[in-house]
C-alpha cells in the first residue's frame, strides 16, 4: 500500500472564531454608536442545489462569508421503507433495500439477506460466499468512482468525471450481465444468489482488473498534485479521532481521522478473512486524506476481487433449504414443482423465527446496519435501518462551523452522501 | 452471565432489569430513569469503553406495558464489542432522558425516534421533526396503529382489501 504523504500547500484552515451574540450588536440606528450596523444573513441553500446529490436543504447563519450556523433539514425522500417493510415478506424487502442507497444497491442487498441469515442461522455455500465478496467489492469500485467524479465536479474539476464514468459504465454493463439491471439489482438472496457467474462475466472482470489500476494513476494524475484540488480539500471539514467516534461515523470519514475500525476486518464476513488486504488511515482528518482512502480503497477492492476469482470454487450458489430458499433457476422454468416452490417463496416468503439481531456490514458508505425484531411469522414486526448518512449528517453542523459558503458542497461531498439512504 | 452485564447488575442493582444474550449478542434491559448513568458508565469505564453509539430505535408494543421500548447499540472499538441496552417507555408518560451529553450522534437518532414513535427527550437540545415535515400533525408513523397507507386526506382514498 502506498504511503499517505502530506502535500505542502500555501493554504491554512480558518480558524473557528466563536459566535458573539452580545456583540456591538446594535439594532437601533439612531442611537450613540453610529450608523454601523451588523446583521446576520440566513442563506437557504436547496432543497434543488444540483450538488446535494438528492434532495436536501441547508439554512446557513452567515457572518460575511463564514459559517456560524448550518442546520440540515431532512426528509424530502421518506418514504417510510421501515413502515412499508413491517408489512412485507422478508423476500419482498429486498427490492426495497435497493431503493435506499440507489448507488450501491448491492451492498443494500448483501447488508439486509446477512442479517436475516443471522437470524436464521443459514451457512451459506462457499461459492456463494465468494460471488458475494467479488459483487460487493465491484460495487465499492463503482459506488467510489462515482464519488470521486461527483466530489471533483462539485469543487470544479470535470475533467475527473468523464474519467471515472467510463469506467463506471463498464461495471455497470457487467451488472447487467450479472443480474439483469444496472442500478436496484436485488441481485442477492436469503441462502446465496440469484443467478451464478458465467465464463464470461469472469473474463471481463479478468479484464478490467488487468487495466483498472492504470486507470486509478490516471485519475489521480488530474488531482493529486492539482493545486485548486488540493486548496480546496486540504484541511476543510476537520474532524478530530474523538469527535468522529463519538458522533458515530463510520466509512471513510471516521478512518480518515486515523481510527482503524472496519468491519470487514472487525467482525469478518464473506471471504474477507481469506484474502489479504489492508485498510488505508488517514492521518489529519480533512477531505483530502478522505479522498486518498477512498482511492486506495479501490485498489484494495481489486486485489480482493483479483483474489477471489483466482480462488472461486465450484459448486452450489444457493444453500440447500427447501423452505426458505429459492430453487435452480433451470428448474424453475421447466419443473412444475419447482415452479411451485419458486411461487410459495415469492409470494408468502418463509417463517422466521422469533428473536432479535443486528448486524452491520461495510457499505462504501459508512456502516450500515439492519436491527430486525421478529415475532415469528414471514414478516418482521420491526426493522430498523442504521443508515450511514443520516449519522453522518449529525456530524455535519460540528464540521462546517467556520468554513465558507463554497466549501458547503465540499463538506456533504466529503460524506458521500446519497439522500436515499438518508431519509429511508 | 455474561461479564459486562454482571458489571452493570453490580453497579446499578436497582435499575438492572435483565440480560439476554443470543444469537452471540448481548442486550441487557434497564429502568428508563437511569438510562444516562448508566450509558455514561458503559462510556467511561475503561474496561468497558463504548466510546462509539452504533444506533437509536425504538419498537411498539401496543399490547404490552409499558408499551414503548427504546433500542440503544453501542459499540467499543478498542474491545471489538457490541451491546445492546434496552429500556422501556409507557404512554402515558412517554418520555426518557436525551443521552446527547455523552454522545453528540445521538441527536439525530432521538430526533428520528420522537418524529417516528413521539418519545420525548427530556433536555434534548433540539428536539424538533426530523424526516416528516414540521408542521405535521396526523400522529406518529411508526407507531403500530397507524395505518400504512398514512392518515389525513389518504383516508378518502379506496384502498382494496389486501
Amino acid at each position: 500500500m502506498e504511503e499517505l504523504e502530506d502535500k505542502k500547500v500555501a493554504f491554512t484552515p480558518p480558524a473557528v472564531t466563536p459566535y458573539d451574540d452580545d456583540d456591538d450588536f446594535d439594532q437601533d440606528l439612531t442611537s450613540e454608536k453610529g450608523a454601523k450596523r451588523v446583521e446576520d444573513m440566513l442563506l437557504n441553500m436547496g432543497p434543488q442545489h444540483p450538488s446535494t446529490h438528492g434532495v436536501l436543504r441547508i439554512v446557513l447563519e452567515l457572518e460575511g462569508e463564514t459559517i456560524v450556523k448550518a442546520t440540515p433539514h431532512l426528509g424530502y425522500l421518506h418514504r417510510g421503507v421501515e413502515k412499508l417493510a413491517e408489512n412485507s415478506t422478508y423476500p419482498q424487502i429486498i427490492p426495497l433495500t435497493d431503493r435506499l442507497d440507489y448507488v450501491c444497491a448491492m451492498t443494500n442487498n448483501y447488508a439486509f439477506v446477512r442479517t436475516v441469515e443471522k437470524l436464521l442461522q443459514v451457512q451459506v455455500p462457499e461459492r456463494a460466499e465468494y460471488i458475494r465478496t467479488i459483487v460487493a467489492e465491484v460495487q465499492r469500485i463503482a459506488g467510489h468512482l462515482f464519488w470521486l467524479g461527483t466530489q471533483a465536479l462539485d469543487i470544479g474539476a470535470m475533467t475527473v468525471f468523464f474519467y471515472t464514468f467510463r469506467e463506471r459504465e463498464v461495471l455497470l454493463d457487467l451488472f447487467e450481465l450479472i443480474c439483469g439491471a444496472r442500478l436496484t439489482m436485488s441481485y442477492y438472496r436469503v441462502g446465496g444468489v440469484d443467478r451464478d457467474f458465467t465464463p464470461e462475466i469472469i473474463d471481463r472482470l479478468y479484464k478490467f482488473l488487468e487495466t483498472f489500476p492504470e486507470k486509478i494513476t490516471e485519475y489521480n494524475t488530474l488531482l493529486e498534485n492539482n493545486r485548486i484540488w488540493i486548496a480546496r480539500t486540504k484541511g476543510i471539514a476537520l474532524i478530530s479521532a474523538e469527535d468522529a467516534i463519538n458522533f458515530g461515523l463510520t466509512g471513510p470519514p471516521l478512518r480518515g481521522s486515523g481510527v482503524n475500525y472496519d468491519i470487514r476486518k472487525a467482525e469478518p464476513y464473506g471471504v474477507y478473512d481469506k484474502v489479504e488486504w489492508e485498510v488505508p488511515l488517514g492521518k489529519n482528518g480533512d477531505t483530502y486524506d478522505r479522498y486518498w482512502i477512498r482511492v486506495e480503497e479501490m485498489r484494495q477492492s481489486a486485489k480482493i476481487v483479483k483474489q477471489c476469482l483466482d480462488r472461486l470454487p465450484q459448486g452450489p450458489i444457493m444453500a440447500n433449504l427447501p423452505t426458505i430458499t429459492y430453487p435452480p433457476r433451470d428448474k424453475v422454468l421447466t419443473d412444475m414443482e419447482s415452479l411451485i416452490h419458486h411461487f410459495m417463496i415469492a409470494t408468502r416468503g418463509f417463517d422466521v423465527p422469533e428473536g432479535e439481531v443486528y448486524c452491520g456490514t461495510e457499505a462504501p458508505k459508512g456502516e450500515l446496519g439492519f436491527y430486525i425484531r421478529s415475532m415469528g411469522g414471514n414478516k418482521p414486526y420491526r426493522m430498523r435501518i442504521r443508515p450511514p448518512s443520516f449519522i453522518h449528517m449529525g456530524a455535519f453542523e460540528h464540521m462546517a462551523k467556520g468554513y465558507m459558503i463554497a466549501d458547503i458542497v465540499t463538506i456533504f461531498g466529503t460524506y458521500d452522501i446519497v439522500m436515499g439512504e438518508c431519509d429511508r | 452471565m455474561h461479564p459486562i452485564a454482571q458489571k452493570i447488575q453490580e453497579k446499578f442493582p436497582e435499575a438492572f432489569v435483565e440480560a439476554v444474550e443470543a444469537l452471540g449478542e448481548l442486550s441487557v434491559s434497564v429502568k428508563r430513569e437511569k438510562i444516562v448513568d448508566v450509558c455514561r458508565f458503559l462510556h467511561d469505564d475503561p474496561e468497558l469503553s463504548f466510546d462509539m453509539i452504533t444506533d437509536i430505535c425504538s419498537v411498539d408494543f401496543p399490547n404490552e406495558e409499558p408499551r414503548f421500548e427504546m433500542i440503544y447499540q453501542f459499540y467499543s472499538i478498542d474491545h471489538n464489542r457490541r451491546i445492546r441496552i434496552k429500556a422501556r417507555v409507557p404512554e402515558e408518560d412517554c418520555t426518557i432522558d436525551t443521552i446527547t451529553g455523552i454522545w453528540q450522534g445521538a441527536n439525530f437518532l432521538e430526533r428520528e425516534v420522537y418524529d417516528m414513535m413521539g418519545i420525548v427527550f427530556n433536555n434534548h437540545p433540539d428536539l424538533r421533526r426530523i424526516l416528516m415535515t414540521e408542521d405535521y400533525d396526523e400522529g406518529f408513523p411508526l407507531r403500530k396503529d397507524f395505518p400504512v397507507e398514512g392518515k389525513g386526506w389518504r383516508d378518502t382514498f379506496e384502498f382494496l382489501n389486501q
